[in-house]
């Protein structure tokens, strides 16, 4: 019996021990000597893995900063860590870090349920992307949102979530890291990456319909018609193919209310000024 | 208002629930020998099988899930059917319930439901029974033709278990222990019609290939997995054959007895845990084929199906990433 | 043993209602809407102005470009309106409104029947009349014909395969026109001949068109080099990569085009529109169109003005029923769907169809059983199931290790799928992801 037992443990330790003997020569062989930086940087990163940067990852922005001058440190920033995260790396690298605004996605129509009903039934795959190829949606718009919901697919920080009165897909300011995977997914470019303003202050033109007033209208009340009467107040402001468009240096708290109280169709949208709390 | 949608404006008249009810016919001949050859015992345990698949896989959805109950497809009835196939008639009913659990709750649902599961529910369920109530899994009454409501069958050994233990010595010594006699080995024409010893399903061989001719005449499976996995068996247990004439090898008593065919036409095609290119299907079957011969002739176990095939559905995603088809017009120039 | 292309295919119900319904005139409605973008490529110029009286083969909009074609009026009448029409898809195009007045042709066209088999003797100018006629791919791709008929250098053609096909439920256009034109059609396929220098043509037809097959064997034998080939009634056998495989064997490879391995494939209607431009000098203003559909009350198959609204048509057979949900213009499973009953007949329309809920309606999306149908069914050999997979996650990092970019958008695979999943959507979606890779490289 004792024996049995004896036999079996002597056997498994001497497994247990050429195993491990194994592996330890064979990660000594095959170790990659990396920049020691490079796992400290990225214990910084936000760890979403999303890309904003233009790199393939984290890990590969963390390669990056690494390996660049202090010019190209410069044009390295990750819009989901933001200045923060960007700060933090800069003073372990001993860098400068790019001073950048904060932003925030915007969705540029306000083609809701209400302001561009439904014309035809939509039956196919609940994905914008298809429906876009197909045709020019259920409200008839050509450059409006389909309200299927890519981009809500594609956030990866819950950021976006379909407003269900109106139907449109919704940016919630303090979860949306500017990453612009909404802006790439949206196969009508609907979204724009937009300083978030002073308390989160922001005026926009909802729209991108370039047809003419009376044709943008047919499919969406709340269509940009073109009208001028925005660029009276703000001469800032560009109209291009009946199509306005508000610079993002436009102080929003000095015309924002004044646009959007004066847009005959509603296309201008002001964001109020968040009650400032402690941050 | 029109409609609008994406091409192709046209769908196939074979949906999933189709595909299904077609297997659950095709399972037919196979239940009515079962019933035929088992008697009562039979129905309680095919009724007792399915009702706790089904119900099973509503309660989950309903109420731990929280989803829509997917029973309407009809898979969760198959799964019942092939529990029961694999169980013998004599069977206490609540362990079926346990097995039940195992293979949809564990084995399908924990895995993400229809089309998730790595391995066959209806064999993870046997597998669990068999290994956890080894004595009342084993138990086999032998066939009661026409006496449906005979409620204490004698008992005896199946045909793999009578080969499995006759040895140099048993045949010298006209041991007689048990069955286990050479004179007790079924013929082929017995083992073709299902007058042998078994699980309620496997036994008649015959039922079952009727089975495989619906599946393939309405196209429900290709026939590469069947075939490659019979003649697998065959060919490897002919080659035994030929080196050493013993009974235990007879590959014809190979291909008719035991879960050979239940496994080869309604467990190893299972589209979800089977490979999902050709030449997959077909190095899969070989896989089992070997596997079943192995565990059959070498191990301790007499009968070998059930684990040949979950050994090979464990290497489905691996054959699958192995078995590309080659997409038309690559490598040429 | 009848031809067909090695891997995949599916055998849809073929609902050819229309097969044995002679090709009739639909006349002209009140207006033609003409879009100036009918094919691949650039938008044609417009040479018209509002106000210009115009006849039928007028110049309403010159090639812009050499991938382009030019457009003209199938009518006459005068030009109303030329401004960004609502088109099929709701899409807004520029169109030219013209208000019907009359059926008078421009000089130097000859709308008569009489067959004319003599072919001009230079090649220049079969080149510039087929130029000048605006012919593109009647099939559906659009792609301009001067192109496909011209042999870039270091390539020699060997085959020309007149696509007499028509693989798609429903549509008969290609059939009643090798019925009814099988002689006009050998011509144009003797004059394409002479433009890529070659001898041999095959008219490629598939089994479920006997008479179409009768016609031609017995006319073809008095034209040397030109040969019927019997193909095998399957979906996608009028694909241009599974035809040359069916006739030829040849494998198109990847990323090549058919001049590659000797082929040039013509769709049997761009091969009839090809001997009206030489012939009697008639640019392509009308074309078949197939109007059926299992909610129709009944089915035709018109000759039709490019232009003519869809309504005009669908009237003509009896309006839209209470049955139909869905109205498509080509095939059932590459045509697409139309929001807009206004939608002029262009070019590559072969068809309008009125389809029922039962047929087009489409069953929620469940679960993949892993069947392994979409693969078996696939004639490029792809696996949609695992393209669908990744793209339903926006993932996609896999797609060109799963060759997404050679989905020929058949639909044979969501046709087969039991589970319902929109396995083309899916490939569509990896195969515009998939080019996007492709740019930046």
């Amino acid at each position: 019996m004792d024996n049995i037992i004896l036999t079996d443990f002597l056997t498994l330790t001497a497994i247990a021990l050429t195993a491990a003997l194994i592996l330890y020569f064979v990660s000594q062989k095959f170790k990659v000597d990396e920049d020691p930086r490079i796992a400290e940087i990225e214990a910084m990163l936000p760890q979403a893995n999303c890309g904003a940067c233009g790199r393939a990852g984290c890990h590969d922005f963390a390669v990056a900063c690494t390996k660049c001058t202090t010019q190209g440190f410069a044009k390295l920033y990750c819009p989901v860590g933001g200045q923060k995260v960007m700060n933090k790396v800069a003073a372990y690298l001993g860098m400068e870090a790019a001073v950048k605004e904060d932003t925030v996605a915007v969705l540029r129509c306000n083609g809701s349920c209400q302001n561009a009903p439904a014309k035809i039934d939509y039956n196919g795959v609940q994905f914008c992307r298809i429906a876009h190829t197909i045709s020019s949606g259920q409200s008839g718009c050509p450059d409006g949102c389909l309200r299927l919901g890519d981009c809500i697919k594609v956030c990866k920080f819950g950021a976006l979530n379909l407003n269900p009165q109106t139907g449109l897909p919704q940016v919630d300011p303090d979860k949306c890291t500017s990453c612009g995977a909404c802006v790439n997914i949206c196969p009508r470019n609907l979204f724009e990456i937009r300083p978030k303003g002073q308390n989160n202050e922001r005026v926009y033109v909802a729209c991108r319909n370039r047809q003419k007033g009376a044709v943008a209208r047919k499919n969406c009340s709340a269509a940009c018609i073109g009208c001028m009467k925005c660029v009276k107040i703000c001469p800032e402001i560009k109209i291009e193919d009946n199509l306005s468009y508000i610079p993002t240096d436009v102080n929003a708290a000095e015309f924002g209310a004044k646009l959007a109280e004066t847009c005959p169709t509603g296309a201008i949208v002001h964001i109020q000024p968040k009650e400032k709390t402690h941050d | 208002m029109l409609k609008i949608s994406s091409a192709p404006h046209m769908a196939s008249p074979v949906s999933t629930k189709n595909l299904m009810k077609d297997v659950v016919i095709a399972l037919m001949p196979a239940v009515l020998a079962a019933l035929l050859i088992f008697g009562f015992n039979a129905f309680q345990v095919l009724l007792t099988s399915v009702a706790a698949c089904v119900a099973c896989e509503y309660l989950i959805c309903r109420y731990f899930l929280k989803i829509p109950p997917t029973t309407g497809d009809f898979s969760a009835v198959i799964t019942g059917i092939l529990l029961g196939f694999n169980l013998p008639s004599g069977i206490p009913l609540w362990m079926i319930l346990i097995g039940a659990f195992f293979a949809i709750g564990i084995t399908k649902m924990a895995y993400g439901g229809l089309g998730k599961n790595l391995f066959n529910p209806a064999l993870v369920g046997r597998v669990f029974l068999f290994v956890s109530f080894p004595q009342q899994m084993t138990t086999w009454p032998q066939p009661q033709f026409g006496n449906f409501f005979a409620i204490d069958a004698q008992t005896g050994a199946t045909t793999l278990g009578i080969l499995k233990h006759l040895s140099p010595e048993t045949l010298s010594n006209g041991l007689t222990k048990y069955s286990y006699h050479i004179d007790n080995v079924p013929s082929y024409l017995n083992m073709l019609l299902g007058n042998t010893g078994g699980s309620l399903g496997e036994v008649s061989a015959l039922a079952l290939l009727l089975g495989l001719f619906y599946m393939l005449c309405k196209k429900v499976i290709t026939w590469h997995i069947p075939f490659y996995y019979l003649s697998t068996v065959f060919i490897l247990t002919s080659i035994m054959w030929f080196f050493k004439q013993t009974p235990n090898l007879d590959p014809v008593a190979h291909l008719l007895s035991g879960g050979l065919i239940l496994g080869a036409v309604f467990m190893a095609t299972d589209y979800v845990t089977s490979p999902m290119t050709t030449n997959g299907k077909i190095i899969f079957a070989v896989g089992c084929g070997a596997l079943t011969v192995i565990i059959r002739i070498f191990s301790a176990y007499p009968e070998g199906v059930s684990f040949a095939i979950l050994i090979m559905n464990a290497f489905v995603p691996l054959i699958d990433r192995w078995c590309i088809p080659r997409v038309y017009g690559a490598g040429r120039k | 043993m009848t031809k067909t292309f090695p891997i995949g295919g599916i055998h849809p119900q073929k609902y050819k209602l229309a097969a044995d319904i002679a090709i009739t005139d639909a006349g002209l409605p009140e207006y033609v809407y003409i879009p100036v973008k009918q094919h691949a490529g650039a938008p044609a110029k417009i040479v018209v102005s509002q106000g210009d009286k115009v006849k039928a083969g007028t110049l309403l909009a010159a090639a812009d470009g050499i991938v382009s074609a030019p457009v003209h009026s199938s009518v006459s009448g005068e030009v109303v309106k030329i401004s960004r029409e609502e088109g099929r898809s709701g899409y807004y195009e520029t169109t030219v409104t013209i208000k019907v007045e009359g059926n008078d042709f421009a000089d130097g066209i000859d709308a008569s029947d009489t067959v004319i088999a003599e072919i001009p003797d230079s090649t220049e100018e079969i080149m510039r009349r087929i130029r000048n006629a605006g012919i593109v791919g009647m099939g559906g791709a659009g792609y301009p014909t001067p192109i496909k008929t011209t042999v870039p250098e270091g390539r020699k053609a060997e085959y020309l395969i007149v696509n007499g096909i028509e693989c798609e439920p429903f549509l008969c256009a290609d059939d009643r026109l090798m019925q009814e034109k099988a002689e006009e059609i050998i011509i144009g396929a003797k004059i394409i001949n002479k433009l890529l220098g070659i001898q041999k043509a095959v008219i490629a037809i598939d089994e479920n068109k006997p008479r179409a097959i009768e016609i031609m064997t017995r006319l073809t034998k008095s034209y040397i080099g030109v040969n019927v080939r019997v193909c095998q009634t399957k979906y996608p056998q009028g694909g241009e990569k599974q035809l040359i495989a069916a006739i030829t064997g040849r494998e198109v490879p990847i990323a090549k085009l058919p001049i590659d391995v000797g082929c040039v494939v013509q769709n049997a209607g761009t091969v009839f529109a090809v001997y009206e431009a030489v012939m009697k000098k008639k640019p392509l203003i009308e074309r078949i169109v197939t109007v059926s559909g299992d909610a129709a009350e009944k089915s035709a198959n018109f000759r039709v003005r490019i232009g003519t609204p869809a309504e005009f048509l669908i009237n003509k057979i009896g309006g839209i029923t209470e049955k139909t949900d869905e109205i498509i213009f080509g095939g059932p499973f590459m045509g697409t769907s139309v929001t807009n009953l206004k939608a002029p007949v262009t070019k590559l329309t072969s068809g309008i169809l009125l389809l029922s809920a039962k047929l087009a309606g489409k069953e929620p999306e469940t679960a993949c059983i892993r069947c392994g149908k979409c693969v078996d069914a696939c004639p490029q050999g792809l696996m949609p199931f695992e393209i669908a997979r990744y793209a339903r996650n926006n993932d996609f990092s896999q797609i060109m290790r799963l060759h997404a970019r050679d989905c020929i958008e058949c639909g044979s695979c969501a046709y087969i799928c039991p589970a319902r999943i929109p396995l083309l959507d899916y490939c569509k979606m990896s195969k515009a992801e998939a080019k996007k890779i492709l740019k930046k490289q």
